[in-house]
């Protein structure tokens, strides 16, 4: 039997992983992957509290949670290909004039 | 034995993005990812959420990181980008992580408090799952479906367009 504190764990561990890969790294689509990888950490928490709790709802938040990071993902990806016709770069720290 | 197969499947994941942090190569940051969603449906599985597990290899593994590889081989970026000398960045981003595992760790050990691992009340099984989604989740699974057809509409006005202004 595995206590739920280990996946509660692993899921802050994932999640702080993903805020560290969304400060180190410097393109527009490594920072969209780590954002994916902090929704992923909810969703293993959010699991393992349904298993902890007994109860079944968690599971649909994240059923919600997986096709609302799919919308995400393809608007994100367009704009990122916008910026890039516009820009020829995704580099952050070659966008500095987005202001306001 | 389940403690084996989640050790072993969080081992893989918790590495696979560390790998993907220290990477410097956009395509292999993504198939470690890939690699990392599937252990982590793995690890789904694990939690007796069996739909959810395949919904994460489904839509995660397949679906989204297959989107990103398309992207980043549409970008075709050839320069390997020069490893920056930002040490002071990483040194708070580090602070920043191990303040905030640390916030996590707390918060988790009080939502867990008082509840120990409980047999599922026919919580683990689809039937339940889809019963539950099409009665008291009606409203939003319904809107899910408009959101979705609204990504699908809302990508196609802002990258569709090539010739047309």
């Amino acid at each position: 039997m595995i206590p739920p504190a280990a996946f509660l764990v692993l899921a802050a561990v994932l999640f702080v992983m993903g805020i560290i890969a969304f400060f180190v790294k410097r393109d527009l689509l490594t920072q969209f992957m780590a954002v994916e990888v902090m929704l992923n950490a909810g969703n293993l928490a959010f699991l393992a509290l349904t298993k902890a709790l007994g109860k079944a709802e968690g599971q649909t938040v994240v059923l919600f949670v997986i096709t609302v990071a799919a919308a995400e993902a393809v608007i994100g990806l367009a704009i990122i290909v916008l910026v890039f016709r516009q820009r020829k770069s995704i580099r952050t720290d070659e966008l500095k004039d987005l202001k306001g | 034995m389940a403690l084996i197969i989640f050790i072993i499947l969080s081992a893989l994941c918790a590495g696979a993005v560390a790998a993907m942090i220290v990477s410097h190569n956009q395509a292999h940051s993504a198939l470690f990812l890939v690699l990392a969603f599937s252990s982590l449906g793995g690890i789904f599985g694990l939690l007796d959420a069996p739909f959810a597990a395949v919904a994460q290899v489904l839509v995660y593994a397949g679906a989204i990181m297959v989107l990103f590889l398309f992207a980043i081989m549409m970008f075709n970026l050839r320069l390997p980008q020069a490893p920056e000398k930002k040490r002071l960045r990483i040194v708070l981003t580090a602070a920043l992580g191990v303040i905030l595992l640390a916030e996590l760790v707390l918060a988790g050990s009080r939502a867990l408090r008082g509840a120990g691992p409980r047999a599922l009340s026919a919580a683990g099984d689809i039937a339940h799952l889809g019963r539950l989604l099409f009665s008291d989740y009606l409203y939003a699974l319904e809107i899910t479906s408009l959101l979705i057809l609204a990504a699908l509409v809302g990508a196609l006005a802002l990258a569709g367009k090539k010739e047309g202004e």
